[in-house]
């Protein structure tokens, strides 16, 4: 009895002098932090995947508030909803900031690009991209180990077994730019969502002469500029044999999508056009039947973006 | 007998055009010389679409002091200045000529007189080599002159020639020794007189006794330079091998390089072109090319003008068998695998390799058991598995504490891998990203 009643009070004295001594160094010690970078770091949402630039959202929510204005600084997982409530709790305005999705530029799909070699190396696009221009005669498209499939954190874009190329989910994609660093052939790209998740894009890359781009893949960019040409707003530029449609400038007019005679030019997203009354014009707007878009597609709008004739064999959905 | 202490494989020999004699390869219909040849900057054009050239004609210019020039090895007229698949397996820059005849530059000796003397000056020796455009012929290209050009407060005290072919399937060099073993040795003294060296060994593996015997007696006539046969084991090759293999000495870990203990190793071909260069005055624009494959009809050492594909070279050794699973540029252990058969030769192509489908295939890649074969048979001492998992896992810097930059690329743990890892496909991803995290920190400071 008595050596319990000993330990108890032994124990007892010892613990009351350490919590003393806790709570003297916590008061002398303590460390200033201001307390709004709590309240921030509260409502993002910690997935901690570096898309802001920070070192996750703890290093965000410093940056938030040590920042004194929102400019440039944008949670691209929470989006704008995320950021109207960390403008709230500053005291700060937070501008309407454009949503962005990741985008493949590459449409080499096993039916477009014919396989010329077999790669049989470790699986890593970084590998292959080392060992050459990988299975087709593509030397910028997608080489389709999966190296953005394992770098997201989101689960947003997944490879399709049937036309070998990664598929984005516009839904769960944060933008956070993870598949973009991974990419070592810099095929994807941040662009905005646009308005219903509606977009122009050239899917392709690649740099080589018309000549060679057309021998290695069907839908491939040959730089001929008619694109160029024929858009109103100046959103075209070509370089280095590629067409790029600024996505800032682009009114979605669709006219390039037309001109393209290699149909990399692909509208995602939009709803069917209304057969023509023209029916020279159906074959040329048959390539919208993108693979991707019906996973990109967030809304109902996922059916391709035509249903006038029938798609000529190369441009078939796959 | 001599070899190197640690790791080393003993893939089959596999020497089917062994003892063959060197024959000459037709001149192709056109020739395709892509700019990047060899290590360092690419050569600049300095002819122009629709120029004739002749054999031996300078077409590009070295782009800077690790560069080497091109010289056109047909005579003909320039048809374009495009884009070509080389052994990369990228389109790279490269030079089109259209055969017309077969007219050599006048400068040229084309006599098979042996000139054993030599009153030019050690610079005056380098200054031809560089004007010939010579690079180490073994595979790496990497230009001579620079190589003997010692960096200032380094001393060269001995020059090693690499005869070992520890490649399977090759036999270029041993063909080359059994056929022009004098002007070897010319070489070689010329390449000692390059260097202010008065000792040489030439290095040769001991499967090719015949090689090991000619050269040894020929070798009398020439003073300071001797014969030394080595045991069997690759990757004898390897430069940092050969040294520790010819005279016990092991060269520190990068950024030193062989000249740090005093050696200078050059490849018994460069030794030879060294000797055309100097005596001759015939720029680098031709070589010896070993075509063979177990399937292939008639194995072949070739004497092959640079710039023809590979395509004609198989055809010459019997055609391409059909059941070709790969076409590699070099050996089995080292050699890329080429995307086409219309790769032309290049100043480094020692070899076509036709593997059989059944041999080419990896075989289903399984977990890594840590046997540790890959650690045995690594002959820089190094941990493949585990640089491999670094790879996956992009922990650079653990990468650069394990010494991934000492690696030398050999191939050896994936040989010996019984779980058929990729072990070198992660550690070459590896020790590329890491040389480049180490070059811009250096640019930094």
């Amino acid at each position: 009895m008595n050596t319990i009643l000993v330990a108890v009070i032994a124990l007892g004295v010892t613990a009351l002098v350490l919590a003393g001594v806790l709570f003297v160094v916590s008061k002398q010690f303590a460390v200033e932090e201001d307390p709004r970078v709590g309240q921030v770091a509260e409502v993002l949402p910690q997935a901690n995947c570096g898309g802001c630039g920070y070192p996750g959202c703890a290093g965000f929510a410093d940056a938030c508030v040590k920042a004194g204005s929102l400019d440039g600084l944008l949670c691209p997982v929470g989006g704008q909803a995320v950021m109207t409530k960390v403008a709230d709790i500053l005291g700060l305005s937070a501008d309407a900031a454009e949503p962005k999705v990741a985008v493949v530029r590459c449409n080499g799909t096993c039916e477009h690009r014919p396989r010329t070699a077999v790669y049989d190396g470790a699986v890593s696009c970084k590998i292959a991209h080392a060992t050459g221009c990988g299975e087709t005669g593509c030397a910028f498209g997608c080489l389709g180990c999966g190296d953005c499939v394992a770098a997201c954190k989101f689960d947003a874009i997944r490879m399709n077994p049937t036309t070998g190329l990664p598929e984005v989910d516009a839904e769960k994609c944060t933008a956070c730019g993870a598949c973009v660093k991974a990419c070592p052939r810099m095929i994807i790209e941040l662009r905005n969502k646009g308005k219903n998740g509606r977009r122009m894009v050239v899917l392709c890359v690649n740099k080589d002469k018309g000549a060679i781009t057309r021998k290695a893949c069907e839908v491939g960019c040959i730089g001929c500029g008619k694109c160029q040409k024929v858009c109103p707003f100046d959103a075209i530029t070509i370089a280095n044999n590629l067409a790029y449609i600024d996505y800032e400038k682009c009114k979605l007019c669709r006219k390039c999508e037309d001109e393209c005679p290699q149909h990399s030019i692909v509208a995602v997203n939009f709803p069917p056009r209304k057969p023509k009354p023209a029916a020279t014009e159906a074959p040329k707007t048959a390539p919208a039947a993108e693979a991707k878009s019906a996973a990109k597609a967030p809304e109902t709008t996922e059916t391709p973006s035509t249903q006038t004739a029938p798609s000529t064999p190369n441009t078939q959905k796959s | 007998m001599k070899t190197f202490r640690i790791g080393g494989v003993h893939p089959s020999e596999n020497k089917l055009s062994a003892g063959k004699k060197i024959e000459p390869m037709a001149l192709p219909k056109q020739a395709v010389f892509p700019l990047s040849q060899h290590i360092g900057a690419p050569a600049v054009p300095c002819v122009a679409k629709g120029d004739m050239v002749k054999v031996g004609t300078k077409i590009a210019d070295a782009g800077g002091f690790v560069s080497a020039a091109i010289f056109s090895s047909v005579s003909g007229k320039v048809a374009k200045i495009d884009s070509v698949i080389d052994a990369s397996g990228y389109r790279k820059p490269a030079i089109f000529i259209d055969v017309v005849g077969d007219e050599w530059e006048e400068s040229i000796d084309r006599s098979e007189e042996l000139v054993t003397k030599c009153d030019l000056k050690p610079e005056e020796i380098v200054a031809k080599i560089k004007d010939a455009g010579v690079v180490g012929m073994g595979g790496a290209c990497f230009p001579t002159h620079v190589k003997l050009t010692p960096p200032p407060g380094s001393k060269a005290e001995c020059v090693i020639i690499n005869a070992v072919e520890c490649e399977p399937y090759l036999t270029a060099d041993h063909s080359l020794m059994l056929e022009k073993p004098e002007q070897i040795l010319m070489g070689v003294s010329l390449l000692m007189k390059a260097v202010n060296v008065t000792v040489g060994y030439i290095a040769i593996e001991n499967n090719k006794p015949d090689a090991i015997a000619l050269m040894t007696e020929k070798a009398k006539n020439f003073p300071g330079i001797q014969v030394v046969p080595l045991k069997v084991k690759y990757p004898q090759g390897g430069e940092k091998q050969l040294i520790d293999a010819v005279i016990s000495r092991q060269v520190p870990a990068p950024p030193a390089i062989p000249i740090a203990v005093g050696a200078v190793v050059q490849n018994v071909g460069t030794a030879y072109a060294v000797y055309e260069a100097v005596i001759k005055n015939k720029p680098l624009f031709e070589r010896i090319v070993t075509v063979t494959g177990k399937s292939l009809a008639n194995p072949s050492n070739f004497l092959t003008r640079m710039g023809t594909p590979m395509s004609q070279l198989i055809e010459a050794a019997g055609g391409m068998p059909e059941d070709t699973g790969k076409i590699i540029g070099g050996g089995p252990m080292m050699g890329k695998a080429l995307l086409n058969a219309e790769v032309p030769i290049c100043k480094g192509s020692s070899g076509v390799l036709l593997m059989s489908e059944k041999e080419s295939l990896r075989g289903e890649e399984q977990n890594c058991t840590r046997c540790a074969k890959c650690v045995a048979a690594c002959p820089m001492g190094l941990e493949p598995y585990l640089l491999a998992k670094l790879g996956e896992y992009a922990d650079w810097e653990r990468a650069e504490k394990e010494d991934i930059m000492t690696c030398i690329e050999c191939g050896c743990c994936t040989f010996t891998c019984p779980s058929n890892r990729p072990l070198l496909d992660w550690v070459r991803l590896c020790k590329n990203t890491v040389g480049g995290i180490i070059r811009e920190r250096n640019a930094k400071k």
